[in-house]
Order: C-alpha cells, then structure tokens, then sequence
C-alpha cells in the first residue's frame, strides 16, 4: 500500500471511529449507508482496518442486519441496510456488571434466554412469572419495561415480548444458551451456599 | 364383479379417514408423528390398481398430496428441533430455576459485549452553542406582548357588516343565479355563436371585481349553470351559458381546470382591451 494510499485509510478509519463512538442519533451505532456517504464505497474495507485497531482495546465493530439471520457473504446493499455499532468483545468477570445491578442484569438474562428458546417469542406474562420467582414482583414489570426502551426487547400489541436490535448487537444468543445449558447448577448452589 | 365393488368401497373409506387424519395434522390439531407415513403409503398402494373413475384417482391424489403436507410437517418439526438454538422451554425453565443470580449473570457476561458509546462535547461543538446563543433574539423580542384592548361588546348591524365587506348584500344562490343571467344577456347581446371569451367575462375595471367575478364564473361552471370550452392549440378558454342549468356535472366525475387570474393577466387584458 502506497504512503498516499495509507494516509487515505488513516483518515478514513479516523471519521469511522468518530462516527461509531459517538452517540449521533437516539439509537446507538451508524447506518450502513451513513458510512457509505461518508467514507466512501470501501467503507467495509474502513471498518476491518478500525476492527484491527480495536482489537487490542478488547473492542470489535459490530454488525447487525435487518433481517434476523445473518447473510454469509453480505452484499453492499445488505451492509448498507445494517446498522453498525463498536462492542466490547468479551466482559471480563471483573467488570461483568457493566453498570448494572445484580438483580437487573440477571433478569435481563433470563429474560432474554427464555425468549431464545420459546423460537424468539414468549408471552409477557410467562416472562413476569418466571421473573417473579426471584425479582420482587413490584420490580418485575419495571424491569421489563426498562428493557424494552433500552431496545433488549420489543414488545407487541398482544402483550408477546421478542428479541429487539440491542439484544442481536451485544448478545452471542447461541453461545447463551449453550453456556446456560452446561451450566453447573450443582456447583453454583454449594458455591452459594459457602459464600453466605 | 361384486366383491371388486366393496374393495372399492372400502378402499375409498379407508382413503378418506387418511384425508381427514392428515387435514387435522395440518390444522396442528393432532402431533405429525402420530401419522405412519409407510403404513399409509402401503394403503395408498394397495387400492390404487382398482381406481379407474376420475373421482377415484381425484380421491387417491388428494391423498397423496395430503400426506405430502403430513411429510413436510415432520420435516420442519425435525429442523427446528435439531438446530443449535432449539432447547426445550422446560429444560432451560428448569435451569434458570435452579441457577443463581450471580451464576446466571456469570453466564450471561461470556455471551455479552455491551456497546461502545461516547457522549461528549468537544470544542466546536461549544462554539457553535455559543455562536447560535449569542444569535438568539430574547424571549421578550421574539414573544412580542399583543397590545390588546378591552372593548365593550355590542350589536351591529346587516348594513355595516356589507359596508364592511364581511356580508354581500345578497345571498350567495341569489347572487350566482344573477350573474348567470348577466352572462346569457352578454353572450345573446356580444356573441353569435352562444359563447364568450372567458376574459371578456370575468375582466373587471378593477382587479378586485375580476377575481369576484372568476370566482362566481367557477361556480357558475361547478353547479352545472355554464361550462368551458378550452382549446389547447389556440390558448383560448370560452364559456358558454346553459339556458336551463345541469345539475349533471355534480353527481358524474368531474375535471379541475385551474385558470390563473394574476394581476399580469388583468393589466395585460385591460391593455388589450383600450387598443
């Protein structure tokens, strides 16, 4: 790559960066075709080479498309169409809270997995029931509804809950389940149990 | 010949109960496993040499076609079960149940990367506040107080209400049916041919009364009391008066036809006009 050709690229991935991590619109992350206007048509190329930055900072560019699965070999028409967001790549358990209580974040998990497993649509009311076995239940409806306006998840007029963008932008669904399903409840209780 | 018949009863019999087993398999009514493909397939094959009638062989392809429904229910319900992200609710109803608050957030922060975003305001964003503030006209400026006076309420009269141009002096229906009669007098008086120039009617001395006066000749048109006659080649717009009005333009599909009357046209007709 020419010095000229470098210099194009640093700049680009500069806008990129700007672009991405600075909130510009209510929902966060950019639309593909933003970052066409504005970086030109090898945006996608842009965002590797930002990708490659990040990964040291244990960040990564993220892309969500508007359809729920995930095409293999997107076309420009397709990353145009998706919305484009900087995560982080893993939590280290340190920070796993990120901000989040306890009970909150606990409840967005098993909201979020039930979901997964009832094929991406569950009744509110089944959602608050499980929720209520551990959660107050005065918290239970307030939980649900932060969720929703966060965009986690989207609830329709039959009272159905879903998966929304934020959860298809930060959550590894498969790997969720996978891990929850392997989970060593056995040990989680007698850890518990030591702790208290 | 006889006992060729019952085979064919109850061949048909037996056809329709797989109809009627596989219609309620498709309504999700009953599980599609509970369906033998195989068993019904042999059905299907044993009584298909006796078929030779259109509505038999009808029977035995609707069947088939049934069954084929059945086949491509259990495929689908194979699919779904044997995807990655297929779990049974109840399984993971029971996990969750059983798992912690720390172990189910333990889990979930391997499967989460929250987003990335900033909030932050840089210089020339607080320049251009700034700018845009030292710009804005105060309140008190732009909300200028309305200087309203108490005045006593009383009557006024029909005569000061025409004086004052709110009220014509003549109803609307009465008003119009006049200037209709204004415009056959005109045509019959100026005009051979049943029609008028649309400026030589509706051209005022003022500009005022012409756009009054196009503005009844548009109602004129509109309740069926006179029509126009454009020719696009020409530029020229007629209207030519009906002697009994037709209340058919009303109820049928009408045309808009818009007719600019700007004070360039008006100064340009009262020109041509003193020529």
């Amino acid at each position: 790559m020419s010095a000229k050709r470098k210099g194009q690229y640093a700049g680009k991935v500069k806008k990129a960066s700007q672009m991405l991590f600075y909130k510009r619109h209510v929902k966060p992350g950019v639309k593909g075709w933003e970052l066409h206007k504005a970086l030109g048509n090898d945006y996608p190329k842009v965002l590797d080479v930002l990708d490659d930055y990040l990964k040291p900072l244990d960040m990564q560019v993220k892309v969500v498309f508007e359809e729920e699965k995930q095409p293999e070999k997107p076309t420009i028409e397709e990353l145009d169409k998706a919305r484009f967001f900087v995560t982080l790549r893993n939590v280290a358990t340190k920070d796993k809270l990120m901000g989040w209580r306890v009970d909150d974040l606990a409840g967005l998990a098993i909201a979020i997995s039930y979901i997964v497993s009832n094929k991406g649509q569950v009744a509110r009311k089944d959602v608050e029931k499980l929720l209520g076995e551990k959660i107050p239940n005065w918290k239970v409806g307030l939980n649900l509804d932060r969720y929703v306006r966060y965009g986690y998840l989207m609830q329709d007029d039959k009272g159905q809950l879903c998966l929304d963008w934020r959860t298809r932008a930060e959550v590894d669904q498969k790997k969720l389940i996978e891990l929850l399903l392997s989970f060593d409840t056995e040990a989680d209780a007698s850890e518990m149990v030591e702790s208290n | 010949m006889r006992v060729d018949l019952q085979e064919k009863k109850l061949g048909k019999e037996r056809l329709e109960r797989i109809i009627e087993i596989c219609v309620a398999i498709e309504n999700h009514q009953v599980d599609p496993f509970a369906l033998n493909v195989d068993d019904i397939i042999s059905v299907v094959r044993q009584y298909f040499p006796h078929w030779d009638q259109p509505d038999e062989l009808k029977l035995d392809a609707e069947a088939l076609h049934h069954l084929a429904s059945v086949i491509k229910l259990q495929s689908e319900w194979v699919k779904q079960r044997s995807t990655s992200l297929y779990t049974d609710p109840f399984l993971l109803e029971e996990k969750i149940r059983h798992t912690s608050k720390q172990g189910m957030i333990k889990v979930f922060a391997s499967a989460w990367s929250p987003l990335v975003e900033s909030e932050l305001l840089s210089l020339p964003a607080i320049t251009q506040g700034l700018l845009y503030w030292d710009g804005l006209v105060p309140l008190g400026d732009r909300w200028k107080n309305v200087d309203v006076s108490i005045v006593e309420t009383s009557s006024v009269s029909k005569a000061d209400m025409v004086k004052a141009r709110v009220l014509s002096d003549k109803e609307f229906g009465e008003e119009l049916e006049c200037f209709w009669q204004e415009l056959k007098l005109g045509v019959n008086e100026k005009c051979l041919d049943g029609k008028i120039a649309y400026w030589d009617f509706v051209g005022a001395e003022s500009y005022e009364e012409t756009v009054h006066r196009a503005f009844l000749t548009a109602f004129l048109v509109t309740y069926g009391y006179a029509t126009l006659e454009i020719d696009r080649l020409e530029e020229t717009v007629d209207i030519i008066p009906f002697e009994v009005a037709r209340f058919e333009p009303l109820s049928v599909q009408s045309v808009s036809v818009p007719i600019a009357v700007s004070v360039e046209d008006w100064q340009k007709w009262k020109e041509g006009k003193q020529l």
